[in-house]
């Protein structure tokens, strides 16, 4: 199978890198969306991010591929086999084309099986693929409504629930949302802006150098693909270890009180609406914590994180034109000093 | 022929694209926008001479997904009673090139699967129970036939490499083609041992940031072509001459501006930011050279790009804009998928959703001789033959929603009101035609008002609009304030909306009612700027007599919004009428 882009080897482009690291390392961080101009590499630091991640155990032959060491939130089939099969397999990233139907995404029933046999089965669909994994919606914003809706409903409750065509089907979806697009083809609707965990504006890397080096590594993989991974597995090896340490880690990070309160006052000065800017704000500064091997939150976590966590939760104000990034900057010079 | 010869004329241009596209198509593209004509023919016909026999396949826009990445073969599967899969167009495409007609109707999940599989060289089979990643290596040649604001979608056009205009190309202008197909086979033999010197990279990169390209992906394509260039001459290692040419034909139509020297112009874009200047970044001894090719490519670049091509560019990032509002809207007429549903018929399972019940009712009555003919041992209660299958069909009602916005003030309505009455009975009859839901806001005096709320009711909007009396003060931001809230209000119910906002645009009411030129037109900017943000189309008719000069603040209104401007030297119904038709979407 053809061999994607390293992640380690994408130039530049830190904060989308970070982010996505950090969901990786802690999925209840709720999602990430990647904004920006063509060319910047998004699509592929998301299909860069499925070879990156550790392989995950799962219940043999599940669709859903549940946990085998899990007790809760095993799918209906997984609950009733007694001992469980393990077996390994990479962790899933899932695309969600544009255009998909609603029944390719929460899955219907099984035309070949309903018709040839007479049998009523269910079909799992792409929601059921990407459980415990990530879903990747390029072009996030020209999605259709409908279709939004049932994602944010899924993925807010971890849970699809199909009722059609007589069919009575309950199975986990537990799935990091990652999204991309570029907001000059349109903007995103309200409410599915908030209920990403951290957002990412990318831009082109305006500087020469970078851009050169960009080309220049993205030609030699495109020349030389075995070559290239073999320079680049030792990196690769590395964040993919790091990854997984962190997962350990992350249970054992403290958040201090000094921590929680600072979090909250820079969403207080911000003005986001809602707890879930705080809340966020401080899962992926313990995520960060983990991944760089600190014992506890601190203010440095949180600088580092506060703009993707709340630049997007902030008020639309058509009379201040500096950018939403600009305005998380100077509330973290107000409430953290210079 | 030396390198700017080459690329001389449009057709040069072309098939010099299409040459090097030949040699190495996989994971790159072709755009040509032209009519069907001799000239794309004749294009085509030397792009399938240059590729292996049998590597150029034909792909309709509209085709469906199953089609595209294969799946179950349904009628195949009934037949044996176990699954059998069904090879795509991509994998069956797999190491060939796919035209695709018509690509500027193309769905943006069509357009989404070549996206995956041009980033990939694959595409992931997940659907009906199979589970397979086969491979697909295509190249893509998109032909854009669209005339106005239809374009091929924007992410698969980024994800080709050339961008070729046919347009103004006559039979006449044709030439013999450039290279054999002889050419070609020796230039793929050469084309992986293909050197590229020092500093080309840089020289691509530098182009592309003078000219305004942001995108990585430009520069690698100038790359790659510039060694299929070397190849195709006979090189061994990549010249300026073929660096030249690669830029001309890969950077330079996608320019965003122009490069800077002696261009007195303003930028063109403003919301570009200006790039940062490279000039005094300290770099090495060796920095000479990579700078004056750069220079010189960028020279032969600038002199590729056609004239006009910012001014259409704009025009392409308007229509953009437009589209995309649009495309969340989803498809306007009879859908196979989404909306209320209707009665079902006979179809292909590929073209809908199965309508269980009716194809029950379709196979029930031959049951018993279907029983008799079947095989032994075939147990089944009701044998389903493929002519049984009923797709479910649904009508999607998503008209447009057109808010006139109308100046009843003092200043405008004494000369102009009448007129613009008269515009607007035009467009209810249009309307009326389309079934377009219509809303009147009005604004005089200290405020605006709804004088009428969305309606397919033109008899009602007549007579509104009749009765609305003229005079008092000109709140502009009241205005377009309560246009905007109308406007939500449609977009919520499914509909797509447009403003027309009808001034001479001498704000002088602020949005709290006081009077007050300045404030009054701050306002009025900042509520267009509301209405960009909402991403509501829109468009501004000035209707300031021709005679008032210099300051056009319904410009400046219109800018805000974003909204195509129109200025009416002489108020003239039908000529609004034409204005507002073009900004509709059809």
């Amino acid at each position: 199978m053809a061999q994607p882009f390293p992640f380690s080897a994408i130039v530049g482009q830190e904060d989308m890198k970070l982010a996505f690291m950090i969901a990786a390392v802690d999925p209840s961080v709720g999602g990430v969306l990647a904004f920006g101009d063509r060319g910047t590499g998004k699509s592929t630091a998301v299909r860069a991010l499925a070879a990156l991640l550790p392989e995950i155990d799962v219940v043999a032959g599940c669709p859903y591929n549940c946990a085998p060491v899990a007790t809760a939130g095993l799918c209906g089939p997984c609950k009733g086999k007694t001992p469980l099969e393990v077996a390994q397999r990479s962790a899933p990233v899932v695309d969600l084309p544009l255009g998909a139907t609603e029944d390719r995404v929460v899955g219907a029933l099984n035309l070949e099986r309903a018709l040839a046999h007479g049998e009523k089965t269910f079909e799992p669909g792409l929601l059921a693929q990407a459980n415990r994994g990530f879903l990747y919606i390029d072009e996030a914003n020209l999605l259709e409504d409908h279709l939004v809706d049932l994602l944010l409903d899924v993925a807010a409750s971890g849970v699809n629930v199909v009722e059609r065509e007589g069919l009575s089907v309950r199975h986990p979806a537990r799935f990091v949302l990652i999204g991309s697009g570029n907001p000059e083809e349109g903007e995103l609707r309200p409410q599915m802006l908030d209920r990403f965990g951290l957002a990412i504006d990318v831009k082109t890397p305006q500087d020469v150098p970078s851009r050169v080096e960009v080309v220049r590594r993205r030609d030699a993989f495109e020349r030389d693909p075995e070559a290239f991974h073999r320079k680049w597995e030792g990196e690769e090896s590395q964040l993919r270890a790091k990854i997984v340490k962190a997962r350990e880690r992350i249970g054992a990070i403290a958040a201090p009180d000094a921590t929680i309160e600072r979090a909250t006052r820079l969403c207080l000065a911000l003005g986001t609406d809602g707890l879930r800017g705080e809340l966020t704000l401080l899962r992926a500064g313990r995520a960060l914590a983990a991944l760089e091997g600190a014992d506890e939150v601190g203010d440095a976590e949180l600088r580092r994180v506060a703009a993707m966590a709340l630049s997007h939760r902030l008020r639309r104000n058509p009379l201040d034109d500096s950018g939403s990034a600009a305005r998380v900057e100077r509330a973290i010079h107000e409430v953290f000093g210079a | 022929m030396s390198a700017n010869e080459a690329i001389a004329t449009p057709w040069r241009r072309a098939s010099l694209a299409a040459a090097i596209f030949a040699l190495d198509p996989l994971g790159s593209g072709l755009l040509v926008r032209a009519g069907p004509g001799p000239a794309r023919d004749a294009l085509l016909a030397a792009l399938a001479e240059a590729l292996a026999p049998g590597k150029l396949t034909r792909l309709p826009a509209q085709i469906a997904d199953d089609r595209l990445i294969g799946g179950l073969d349904v009628a195949a599967t009934l037949r044996t009673g176990r699954p059998i899969a069904e090879l795509g167009a991509l994998s069956a495409a797999d190491g060939g090139v796919v035209a695709v007609a018509m690509a500027e109707r193309m769905s943006a999940s069509v357009a989404a699967r070549l996206c995956a599989a041009l980033d990939s060289g694959e595409i992931a089979l997940q659907r009906d129970g199979l589970s397979l990643r086969l491979p697909a290596r295509i190249g893509v040649v998109a032909l854009d036939e669209g005339l106005e604001d239809e374009r091929t979608p924007p992410a698969l056009v980024e994800r080709l490499a050339f961008w070729v205009q046919l347009d103004s190309v006559g039979h006449r202008d044709i030439e013999p083609a450039l290279f054999e197909t002889w050419d070609f086979a020796q230039a793929r033999l050469r084309l992986p041992g293909v050197r590229t010197p020092d500093g080309v990279i840089e020289a691509l990169v530098g182009v592309g940031a003078q000219l305004g390209v942001d995108s990585a992906r430009a520069p690698l394509f100038a790359l790659r072509a510039a060694r299929a260039i070397a190849a195709l001459r006979g090189g061994e290692c990549v010249e300026e001459d073929d660096i030249t040419l690669a830029a001309a034909l890969t950077l330079a139509p996608r320019a965003t501006r122009l490069p800077a020297p002696e261009d007195e112009s303003s930028q063109p874009e403003p919301e570009q930011e200006p790039e940062p200047e490279t000039d005094d970044k300290p770099e090495s001894e060796e920095d000479q050279t990579p700078r004056e090719l750069e220079e010189r490519v960028l020279e032969a670049a600038r002199a590729a790009i056609p004239l006009g091509l910012l001014a259409s560019l704009q025009a392409g990032i308007k229509a953009r804009r437009r589209s995309s509002s649009e495309g969340k809207s989803g498809d306007s007429t009879l859908s196979s998928r989404r909306g209320r549903p209707l009665d079902a018929r006979p179809g292909s399972l590929r073209n809908g959703r199965l309508s269980l019940i009716a194809t029950l009712r379709a196979a029930a009555p031959w049951r018993r001789l279907r029983e008799r003919e079947a095989p032994a041992g075939d147990t089944r209660r009701i044998i389903v033959k493929p002519d049984d299958f009923r797709i479910v069909r649904y009508r999607q009602r998503r008209g447009a929603t057109t808010v006139f916005v109308v100046d009843a003030s003092g200043s405008s309505a004494m000369q102009r009101l009448a007129e613009a009455k008269g515009a607007i009975e035009l467009l209810l009859a249009d309307c009326y035609v389309r079934r377009d839901e219509v809303a009147l806001v009005a604004f005089r005096g200290r405020g605006a008002e709804i004088l009428l709320p969305p309606t397919r009711s033109t008899a009602r909007a007549r007579r509104a609009l009749a009765g609305l009396p003229g005079g008092g003060g000109t709140p502009i931001a009241s205005g377009l304030d309560a246009a905007l809230v109308v406007a939500e209000q449609a977009r919520r119910k499914g509909q797509t909306p447009l403003i027309v906002l009808m001034t001479d645009g001498r704000a002088n009411i602020g949005r709290d009612g006081a009077p007050g030129r300045p404030q009054a037109l701050r306002d009025a900017l900042d509520a267009g700027r509301r209405i960009r943000i909402a991403n509501v189309t829109a468009m501004a008719i000035d209707t300031a007599p021709a005679a008032s000069r210099g300051a056009a603040p319904t410009r400046e209104i219109a800018q805000a919004m974003s909204a195509r401007y129109v200025k009416l030297p002489v108020a003239d119904a039908a000529l609004v009428n034409a204005a507002v038709r073009g900004a509709l979407p059809s």
